[in-house]
């Protein structure tokens, strides 16, 4: 890494520095309200307690500087992708703090809220048609970049190795050291990242640990960031043989999930996070002895339109 | 004849066919013959007491019906109904 840095395009190096110590080693969550069980134990990782207030900041990061690094970035070019949440209010805060712009496809029917977050630190928004999801954002913004190559980076999230590579090295690392005797990781698939680079990682540290991918149980699910690869764009970036098992979640189940865990643990979570909880309490209630893992990609923060009707 | 726009992510369920010409009254007629050409699609649209999911957003030209009558909100010849995917904040209740 240090390699990368002293290498990078100069006025950048300490702009990246500076950021990366706000990046990742998030806390690890006991769940001990929701889910107890004799020689079971079950952690969920804080992500949202870091830079842009979501796990997205991890992957965002490391496409930025790896396209810093190889001069695709800092040039004046624009950095281009398609997404509907996290990784663009990501990528407009490091765009923000690098000086680097940053122009957003997400689909027109993103709530306002999540709009003017993202408007407010200053990313360019195009918007796509609503029939389409984020599968239609993703189209556009490949053509955006293939016809304009000089004005826009794209850096295409759901295919950039940049984006499991930062869990590889960062968020399966800091699992290892906190809890060296995991047993089981969950989590749910969006551009898959996060899966692939924490599974990958964790099977080279133990091949005994079991990891179990979750998606959605409807194409027309409410978890956002999630992806029924069923019927969606596979990313490229998955890995269709990491998984051990891959288990189903329902919106509802998530719903229902968020309204336990504000009662019982005190946490205000997003829907994709309550949905990767309810996976991690089916695989640990289902076990003898075992340490499950998981991540919590964000919390409630962005989803007031939501969350005011399911906590209502 | 309402034309129904079937989202991306349901034209599996479909043939793959994006646009289709229903005749009905209401919403909940045309649900009714959607699901009963492409019964695979039952499962997506509707919870197990036959309702809407509360996360599908079926709109009657601009408005969610949701804030028109439901599944009666009455339909016309020129009307389009357009079944969208729920994203982050987009879902109506």
């Amino acid at each position: 890494m240090s390699d990368l840095l002293t290498t990078a395009i100069p006025g950048f190096r300490e702009k990246l520095t500076a950021l990366q110590s706000q990046i990742g080693n998030t806390p690890l969550f006991e769940v001990r309200q929701l889910f107890r069980k004799k020689n079971v134990s079950l952690y969920a990782k804080q992500e949202w307690a870091q830079l842009s207030g979501s796990v997205k900041a991890r992957a965002a990061y490391a496409i930025f500087r790896d396209a810093i690094y190889k001069g695709l970035l800092g040039n004046g070019k624009t950095l281009l992708d398609a997404t509907s949440g996290n990784t663009g209010i990501a990528y407009a805060w490091l765009g923000k703090a690098l000086g680097i712009p940053v122009t957003l496809c997400l689909p027109e029917n993103a709530s306002e809220e999540r709009k003017e977050i993202l408007k407010s630190v200053g990313a360019g928004l195009i918007l796509t048609s609503r029939f389409e999801g984020t599968d239609g954002a993703q189209e556009l913004a490949r053509s955006l970049a293939e016809n304009d190559p000089e004005r826009y980076f794209y850096a295409d999230q759901y295919k950039n190795d940049n984006n499991w590579k930062a869990h590889y090295y960062g968020t399966a690392v800091e699992i290892i050291e906190k809890v060296p005797g995991i047993t089981h990781f969950v989590a749910g698939l969006g551009t898959t990242g996060t899966f692939v680079g924490t599974g990958r990682r964790l099977k080279k540290y133990n091949p005994q640990i079991q990891v179990i991918s979750l998606q959605p149980d409807n194409p027309l699910h409410g978890l956002e960031g999630w992806k029924h690869l069923e019927t969606a764009v596979v990313p490229q970036i998955y890995d269709p043989g990491l998984a051990d098992r891959n288990l189903e979640i329902g919106t509802e189940e998530s719903w229902q999930m968020i309204r336990e865990a504000r009662d019982k643990e005190g946490l205000i979570l997003s829907p994709s996070s309550a949905a990767n909880l309810a996976g991690a309490i089916r695989v640990a209630s289902g076990l003898d002895e075992g340490i499950v893992v998981t991540v919590l990609p964000d919390n409630g923060d962005k989803y007031g339109e939501i969350l005011k009707k399911i906590l209502r | 004849m309402a034309t129904v726009v079937i989202p991306t992510p349901l034209r599996k369920f479909t043939n793959q066919t994006a646009k289709l010409q229903i005749s009905a009254d209401t919403v909940g007629g045309i649900i009714e013959e959607l699901t009963r050409n492409f019964p695979d699609l039952k499962k997506h649209l509707l919870d197990d007491q036959g309702k809407v999911r509360s996360f599908v957003n079926i709109f009657a030209g601009d408005e969610d019906i949701r804030d028109l009558q439901q599944e009666k909100t009455a339909v016309e010849e020129s009307t389009i109904i357009s079944i969208v995917p729920a994203i982050a904040g987009g879902i109506s209740f």
